[in-house]
């Protein structure tokens, strides 16, 4: 009878980390932000990928999320980042995980990580959605006349514009632990500003892509999370030395 | 392919836990509908997590799914919040898969784990648009079917069924379904079906059989009410077990789920006999799945889930021969793939833990005993094979491989139980305590202090046990009883170290009423449910009052069915099931408890219980004398 074999493994093998790009839409948009954790951890393994564990009693998977997606959300640019002893290639990787998949979540892209990449979570400094009234729920005030307005509305509005002809907002805001702006906060707002309420449940709010800052605070050079990392083949697991160029 | 929800997003939104409703899930089956012709909604009467849980649930499943022409979705509870909208918008109860209402359904198979689920059961029909009277039920709807070891009584909720199948669900299904396509084909309607259906064994069709009671409210006579219909029903049981279907590919839901792991059905019944035990009793006789298949099973369930844990189940894990090679394999296999083996409670001493020190941290888990009763005679009087000095050596060995925490489980209420009983609950609890101490030297006490829990549950006597004629206790006997244990614990040396945890009297007194009820206790299930009575298993939805007011409205007292001694001579409400141990072995054993006899476990003596007429399992083995 063995012990736990990660912690000798871990130790000699030199670890990789991926970045996951997918897509969560239907009905897939009431499962929640651990609910989606829980279906990776469960994926990666069923997709048979060579996962880095922890050691310990209970090894898991070293994964970390981009920005949560609050219920009822779909997105277009979601991310994780896993860690894993050998990389069965970029577009293998998708296939499998979309192989062992669900309707409702789509791999997109896996991109391999430089070593010294921060983690998604911390990653994080804008998203970018499309928001747009469901039927009847519009207010009563002309609101794509006054959206000139919003930008100055709530600290954190990057971009708003109006797309047509879908009636849909575009919406670039500041995401992540300095500063987490939503969508639906910035819809309040101007509501409110028109002395109007938002109706509940009133948005249908897709979230397009998720951003990194490659420039400073000051000057912003947002890229999507991944533009950091390079889509490869198959990489073996070595030992000891870096795998990434 | 993703099928449209029934509920809309307002509602989805509005819900706590929406992926409750939404089906799905990684491996739950689609089927195209073209090529269906028979639709089974089952139902577990409770919330989803609860039961996503359940295993008969997924065999089930499974093998319905691998029936041409089949297709088998789930449905369970909706939640509190969504069952007053859906009450509120009129919105008819669906099922998971393809979200179709249940009305669109062949049948509607309800599995019946414990009593205080009853309530649900009304609410899924009345949340269906299905009557909850079985008479009322027009030739389109779906044919309500009950399950599970609830079924070895029906009569409390027979009003409500269509009929009932007694047994494991392996074996007979493929032929009622047969049956119901036949019946479909000629046209012959739906008490045509039910008349045939009842030539299946294992079938049992209430609306076929009249009881009348005497005037000191027992059952006078219980007979078909007509001519070619079975006097008793012969509980089903699968006896190749190793060849039976099993789910390789379990469905793995979205939100965690009480049991969120792999579960590997190692054996079924159970060999120890104690008394008070329905499920030793009702899933006799012993049978093992073999070890290899077993192996296999494994490897393909996690592969297929992706599930990060696997466990054993089975009513005494420390029983299956092949323990030690299963539990080799899956330690080498498992932490390969980085998978936890969470352990069944397995009976304590070196092999054991020895396992269990390999699989889990000692330092944060604790040590379950289930002595059940707290002296020796009354352990004798149940039958429970754990003495004490079992218990001390197992707990001197745990605490020399790092434990720190022992959980003790006991019963109040058990027959012939004396305060001296219950007071020894107390000395053991202690006596534990006292073992670590001598155990453990003063130095080697840093990783913190001992803690014992000790846990008491009430007896509720099941039928189908030694205990079926057996006094249950009232309230405020048992409530007294819990007092001693609390009261005597404080006045143990080691008392600090030990805390006491008891269940709700009111609870199991009801479940007492239910599990040996009679047909009478329709009515005050259906009163009850109409004065707003579900999740009665969950104590934050349980109103006592309502029962009570239910039980006087109908003119029924709960204590004829909980605290009367029954004569052995008395027809009982399930004597018309034969579930393989004879009445006579019963009474026998009912007998030898009030003698503080033990009966040796059927590995080691055959008692003749009846169970070897299914011509299989342990029955036919040989006996060991050394086994115990």
């Amino acid at each position: 009878m063995a012990l736990p074999v990660s912690a000798a493994a871990s130790v000699t093998k030199r670890i990789m980390k991926i970045r996951i790009k997918f897509r969560k839409y239907g009905n897939l948009k009431f499962i929640g932000h651990l609910d989606v954790q829980r279906y990776f951890q469960k994926a990666v393994r069923r997709a048979g990928i060579d996962a880095a564990y922890s050691t310990g009693f209970s090894p898991h998977q070293i994964m970390s999320f981009a920005a949560p997606l609050g219920l009822g959300l779909e997105s277009n640019g979601e991310y994780m980042d896993m860690e894993v002893n050998s990389f069965l290639g970029s577009e293998e990787t998708a296939a499998r995980l979309n192989a062992c998949g669900v309707d409702g979540i789509e791999v997109l892209s896996v991109r391999v990580l430089p070593p010294d990449a921060r983690n998604a979570m911390a990653s994080v400094a804008a998203a970018a959605y499309t928001v747009r009234f469901r039927e009847g729920r519009e207010p009563d005030f002309n609101w794509k006349e006054h959206l000139k307005e919003c930008e100055d509305l709530l600290p954190g509005i990057y971009e708003l514009k109006l797309l047509l002809p879908e009636n849909a907002l575009y919406m670039l805001l500041e995401t992540g632990s300095a500063g987490n702006l939503k969508p639906a906060a910035v819809m309040e707002a101007y509501l409110a500003a028109h002395g109007e309420t938002l109706q509940e449940n009133a948005l249908l709010i897709t979230r397009e892509e998720t951003y990194l800052n490659m420039g400073t605070q000051e000057n912003r050079q947002l890229a999507p999370l991944d533009a950091i990392g390079k889509l490869s083949g198959p990489i073996q697991a070595k030992d000891g030395e870096s795998v990434h160029d | 392919m993703m099928s449209k929800l029934a509920l809309s997003d307002d509602i989805l939104l509005r819900v706590e836990k929406p992926a409750r409703y939404i089906g799905g899930e990684v491996n739950a089956v689609i089927k195209n509908k073209a090529e269906v012709d028979v639709r089974i909604a089952f139902c577990f009467p409770d919330v989803y997590e609860i039961g996503m849980s359940h295993l008969g649930l997924q065999i089930l499943y499974d093998m319905f799914n691998r029936m041409e022409g089949v297709w088998c979705e789930r449905v369970y509870s909706p939640w509190v919040d969504l069952d007053a909208i859906m009450r509120k918008e009129n919105i008819p109860l669906f099922a998971l898969e393809s979200q179709d209402k249940i009305l669109d359904f062949d049948f509607l198979a309800v599995t019946l784990q414990y009593e205080m689920c009853y309530t649900n059961i009304l609410q899924i029909l009345d949340l269906s648009h299905i009557p909850l009277l079985a008479k009322e039920r027009g030739e389109d709807m779906p044919i309500v079917i009950g399950g599970g070891p609830c079924t070895y009584n029906p009569e409390p909720i027979a009003d409500f069924f269509d009929l009932f199948y007694i047994g494991e669900g392996e074996t007979r299904y493929g032929e009622l379904i047969a049956l119901y396509r036949q019946c479909k084909q000629e046209g012959a309607g739906r008490k045509e079906f039910l008349k045939r259906a009842v030539g299946i064994p294992g079938i049992y069709v209430p609306a076929f059989y009249e009881v009348s009671y005497g005037e000191d409210g027992t059952i006078a006579s219980f007979r078909p009410a007509f001519e070619g219909i079975p006097a008793t029903i012969r509980k089903e049981a699968e006896m190749e077990l190793s060849h039976a279907p099993y789910p390789l590919k379990p469905i793995v839901p979205f939100m965690r789920a009480t049991q969120d792991r792999v579960v590997l059905e190692i054996m079924r019944g159970c060999m120890r006999g104690c008394r008070f035990c329905q499920a030793g009793q009702i899933y006799r006789p012993v049978r093992e799945r073999d070890v290899d298949t077993l192996k296999s099973y494994a490897l393909e369930a996690l592969k297929n889930t992706g599930q990060e844990e696997i466990s054993l189940s089975s009513l005494s894990s420390s029983d299956y021969t092949k323990l030690p090679e299963l539990l080799d394999f899956l330690i080498e296999d498992c932490s390969q793939r980085h998978v936890n083996i969470s352990l069944p409670s397995l009976r304590i001493d070196a092999f054991s833990l020895d396992v269990m020190s390999k699989v889990q941290d000692v330092k944060k888990t604790s040590l379950t005993f289930a002595p059940e009763a707290g002296s020796q005679r009354l352990r004798n009087v149940i039958n429970k094979g754990l003495t004490e000095e079992d218990i001390l050596h197992g707990s001197a060995l745990a605490f020399q491989g790092g434990w720190r925490r022992v959980k003790l489980y006991f019963m109040l209420g058990l027959p012939t139980e004396t305060n001296e009983d219950i007071v020894k609950i107390a000395e053991l609890a202690d006596q534990i305590a006292a073992t670590f101490y001598a155990t453990v030297p003063k130095e080697e006490r840093k990783g913190g202090r001992v803690q014992i829990v000790v846990s008491t549950s009430f007896f509720v006597p099941k039928p189908f046990t030694p205990f079926q004629w057996a006094p249950q206790c009232t309230k405020e006997e048992f409530l007294e009883k819990a007092y001693t244990v609390r009261n005597a614990i404080k006045e143990q040396l080691n008392q600090k170290n030990i805390k006491y945890n008891w269940h709700e009297a009111d609870v199991s007194v009801l479940e007492g009423v239910l599990a040996r009820g009679d047909r009478r206790i329709s009515q005050v299930l259906l009163k009850v449910y109409q004065k707003g009575a579900f999740y009665d298993a969950w104590s934050e939805y349980f109103n006592n009052e309502k029962w009570m007011e239910a039980f006087a409205e109908c003119g029924i007292d709960p204590g004829f069915y909980t605290s009367r001694e029954r004569d052995t001579e008395e027809i009982l409400p399930w004597d018309f099931i034969d579930c393989g141990v004879t009445k006579a072995f019963l009474k026998k054993e009912w007998e030898r408890a009030q003698r503080e006899e033990v009966t040796p476990n059927c590995r080691k003596e055959c008692q003749g219980c009846g169970a070897a007429r299914f011509g299989g399992g342990i029955c036919y083995e040989a006996h060991h004398e050394d086994s115990d």
